[in-house]
C-alpha cells in the first residue's frame, strides 16, 4: 500500500471569537441576513434564539418521538394480546384471556420507554454524533467553546465565501479575533 | 457554613425577586473552572477515602449476603408463612421510592421553570439510577435462583414455550421498574453530554482527554445541536414526569390489587406516589448536606436549595401522613371485620405496633419541625430531619408488608416475623452499595450539571432576543 503524499491542508472556513452571548446572537443575525448559509456558532451552554438566527428551521425530533410512543404502546399492547390470546391462552383465577385493563400499565411503559430512546438516539443521529473529528477543533482557542468562549463559522464552502471580505465582514461585527481553520 | 447575608435578603422579597440560586462574583469560566477541578484534581478530599473505605466495607457483605443466599436458598432469610414477603420488598419499595426525588427534580421540575433545580438535579439523578440499581436487586434475587427465574419476568421466547402472565402486577413492576432504569440512564448520560466535552477540553492527562473525549461523543456545542439538544432533553422531560409516577403506582398495585387487609385500598396509588417524593427528598438532603461541605459547594448549592427541597419534604410528608389517616379511616368506616382487626393490630395490640409509632415519629412528628424557618435553615436540624425520614420511610413500608402478613384471615395461620442476620446484611449491604457508587460518580464526573449552571449567569440571556422567531 502506498501513503498518499500529505496534500497541504484546504480552508474549512473562518472562526470568529465573541466577547458574550449577545455579541454573537446579533453577529449570527447579521451574518444571515448577509446571506451565508453554511455557518454555524457554537456556545458553552444553550443560548435562545441562536440557532434560528442562523437560518435552522427543524421540527423533527417531536414527530420522530410521536412515532415512537406510538409504535411502543402498539409493539408493548400487541406482545401483550399475542401472548396471552393467541400463544398460550392460560385461564389464571378465572379472568378472560382478553383481560385488556390489565395489559395497560405495560403498554404504557414500552410507549414512554420507546418514545424516549426515540428522542435521545434522534438528537445524535441528526446531529451526526458521534463525530471524532471536526476541523473547528484544528484551532487551539476552541477549547473555550465548552468553557466560556463564543464562536461563529463560515464554511469556505459557502457560496458567498471570501477569504478577505468574510473576514472583514465578521470584524465588522465586533470579533474579538478571527482566525483561519483548516480542514 | 452559608453567609447569613445572602439568606436575609431573600427572605424579604421571597416570590417576588428573583433570588440568587447562585452566589455572586461568578462567570463562565469560574463556574467551570470550580466544578471541572473538583474532579480534575489530582488532590481528593481525605472524607472521600473515609466514606468509600466504610460503604466499600458494606458492599463487601452484600457479596458475601448474596454469595450465600445463591448458596443456600431464600430460607437464609426469616420470610415464612404468611409472611412470605418481608426484607427483600421493604427494602426494594423503599430504595425504589429514593429514586424518585431524582427524576422529579430533572423532570418535573424542568417542566415548571424551577431553576434552583440546576445545581441539584444532576446528583440526584445518579442518586436515582444507583438507587434504582439497588432496588431492581431485591425482586431479583428474592426468587433465590435468579437465572431460572428470568423467564417469569421477561417475556422472551424460551423452550417452555410459556410467557410472563401481564395479568400480575409483578409483571407491570417488572415493565414499569426496568423501563424507569433505562430511562433515567438515559436522560443522565443525555444531560451528560456537554459537560463530558468540557471535561475533554479540560483534562491534561492524554488517557482522560481520550476517555472523556470518546464519551463526549465530538460534542462541540454547535448551535444547531444545542436546538435539537434541547427539544429532547424537553421532550425527555416530559416523558420521564408521567413515568415517574407510573412507577410508584404500578408499585403500589402489587400491594392494593390483592385482597388482604391493609393492602387492599384505593389510596395506594397517590400514598405510595407522595411518598416515594418525601423519601426520595429527604435522601437528596441527606447526600447534598455533606457533598456541599466536603467540595466547598455553598455557592452552587446555596441556603434557597436546601430550604426549598425542606419545604417540599414538609408538603410531600404531610400528603404521607394523610394517607395514613385514610388507611385508619377506611379501616374503620368499611365496617369490615378484618380490616378493623388489621387497623387495631397495627395501632395498639399488635406485636408489631412499636413500629407504627415509630413510624408516626419519624415521618409524622419530627418533620414538623420544617415549618420554622430558622430550624428549615439550620444544616444540622435539616440533616436530622431528613435522616429521620429516611429511617421513617423504610418503617412504613416495614408496617404496610409485615403487620398486614403475619395476621391474615386465619388465626390458625397467624406467625411472627423475626428478620435474620442475612436480611439486616442484605440492606446494609445495598447501603454501601449505594454509598459507593454515588462517591465514585462526584470522583469522575461532575456532580453539578455545568452547563446548565452557566445558563443561570444573566448573560447567558441576550437581551437582543427580541426578533428572533
Amino acid at each position: 500500500m502506498s501513503h498518499a503524499t500529505p496534500t497541504s491542508p484546504t480552508l474549512y472556513g473562518l472562526l470568529a471569537e465573541f466577547d458574550s452571548a449577545d455579541t454573537l446572537l446579533r453577529a449570527a443575525r447579521r451574518v444571515h441576513e448577509a446571506g451565508f448559509t453554511k455557518t454555524d456558532a457554537f456556545s458553552p451552554m444553550p443560548i435562545h434564539g441562536l440557532a434560528e438566527a442562523l437560518g435552522f428551521r427543524e421540527h423533527k425530533i417531536p414527530k420522530l418521538v410521536l412515532a415512537g410512543g406510538i409504535v411502543g404502546a402498539l409493539a408493548g399492547y400487541g406482545l401483550e394480546y399475542w401472548t396471552q390470546v393467541i400463544d398460550y391462552p392460560m385461564n389464571i383465577g378465572g379472568r378472560p384471556y382478553f383481560a385488556w385493563v390489565s395489559f395497560i400499565p405495560p403498554a404504557f411503559e414500552t410507549t414512554i420507554l420507546v418514545a424516549a430512546f426515540t428522542a435521545a438516539i434522534s438528537m445524535i443521529v441528526l446531529n451526526g454524533l458521534p463525530q471524532p473529528y471536526h476541523p473547528v477543533f484544528n484551532h487551539d482557542g476552541f477549547r473555550r467553546a465548552s468553557r466560556d468562549g463564543f464562536f461563529l463559522a463560515i464554511e469556505a464552502a459557502d457560496p458567498r465565501f471570501d477569504v478577505e471580505r468574510t473576514r472583514a465582514f465578521l470584524q465588522e461585527l465586533d470579533a474579538r479575533e478571527v482566525v483561519a481553520v483548516d480542514e | 457554613m452559608e453567609p447569613l447575608v445572602e439568606a436575609s435578603q431573600y427572605a424579604k422579597d421571597d416570590f417576588r425577586a428573583p433570588v440568587p440560586v447562585l452566589g455572586p462574583g461568578h462567570d463562565y469560566g469560574t463556574i467551570t473552572d470550580k466544578l471541572t477541578t473538583m474532579v480534575l484534581t489530582k488532590h481528593t478530599p481525605a472524607v472521600w477515602f473515609v466514606v468509600v473505605a466504610i460503604s466499600f466495607t458494606f458492599l463487601i457483605g452484600l457479596t458475601v449476603a448474596l454469595t450465600y443466599l445463591l448458596a443456600r436458598g431464600i430460607g437464609i432469610w426469616g420470610n415464612n408463612i404468611p409472611v412470605g414477603w418481608a426484607f427483600d420488598i421493604i427494602n426494594f419499595v423503599w430504595w425504589i421510592g429514593i429514586g424518585h426525588a431524582g427524576t422529579l427534580i430533572s423532570a418535573i421540575l424542568l417542566l415548571f421553570k424551577q431553576d434552583w433545580r440546576t445545581s441539584i438535579n444532576r446528583f440526584a439523578e445518579a442518586m436515582t439510577l444507583f438507587a434504582v440499581l439497588c432496588a431492581a436487586l431485591f425482586p431479583l434475587v428474592h426468587t433465590g435462583r435468579p437465572w431460572l427465574a428470568i423467564y417469569w419476568l421477561f417475556p422472551y421466547p424460551n423452550t417452555m414455550g410459556l410467557w410472563p402472565n401481564f395479568k400480575s402486577p409483578l409483571i407491570w413492576d417488572v415493565f414499569a421498574v426496568s423501563t424507569y432504569g433505562s430511562v433515567s440512564a438515559l436522560f443522565w448520560f443525555t444531560g451528560l453530554i456537554p459537560d463530558l466535552a468540557t471535561f475533554r477540553d479540560k483534562a491534561e492527562h492524554p488517557v482522560l482527554k481520550r476517555i472523556y473525549g470518546v464519551l463526549a461523543l465530538g460534542w462541540r456545542g454547535s448551535a444547531r445541536h444545542w436546538a435539537r439538544y434541547e427539544n429532547a432533553y424537553l421532550l425527555l422531560a416530559g416523558l420521564s414526569t408521567p413515568l415517574v409516577l407510573s412507577v410508584h403506582t404500578v408499585v403500589s398495585f402489587d400491594f392494593a390489587v390483592s385482597v388482604l387487609p391493609g393492602w387492599h385500598a384505593t389510596i395506594f396509588p397517590p400514598y405510595f406516589v407522595a411518598g416515594a417524593i418525601y423519601a426520595g427528598f429527604a435522601m437528596v438532603l441527606t447526600l447534598a448536606i455533606p457533598l456541599r461541605a466536603i467540595y466547598g459547594l455553598q455557592d452552587f448549592i446555596t441556603m434557597r436549595h436546601l430550604e426549598n427541597m425542606a419545604k417540599v419534604t414538609l408538603v410531600t410528608g404531610l400528603v404521607v401522613v394523610y394517607g395514613y389517616a385514610c388507611e385508619a379511616f377506611f379501616g374503620w368506616y368499611s365496617g369490615n371485620e378484618y380490616e378493623r382487626f388489621m387497623l387495631k393490630n397495627r395501632v395498639y395490640y399488635g406485636p408489631y405496633a412499636w413500629s407504627y409509632w415509630m413510624l408516626l415519629l419519624c415521618n409524622f412528628i419530627v418533620p414538623q419541625l420544617l415549618w420554622s424557618k430558622r430550624l428549615r435553615r439550620n444544616i444540622a436540624v435539616l440533616f436530622t430531619v431528613s435522616m429521620f425520614v429516611n429511617v421513617g420511610m423504610w418503617l412504613e413500608r416495614f408496617v404496610i408488608i409485615v403487620t398486614s402478613l403475619h395476621r391474615d384471615f386465619l388465626p390458625s395461620s397467624w406467625d411472627m416475623y423475626y428478620p435474620t442476620r442475612w436480611d439486616f446484611l442484605t440492606l446494609a449491604g445495598t447501603i454501601g452499595l449505594f454509598v459507593t457508587l454515588m462517591f465514585l460518580f462526584v470522583r469522575v464526573l461532575p456532580m453539578i450539571s455545568i452547563f446548565e449552571m452557566r445558563t443561570l449567569l444573566p448573560d447567558a440571556t441576550p437581551k437582543s432576543d427580541q426578533g428572533a422567531h
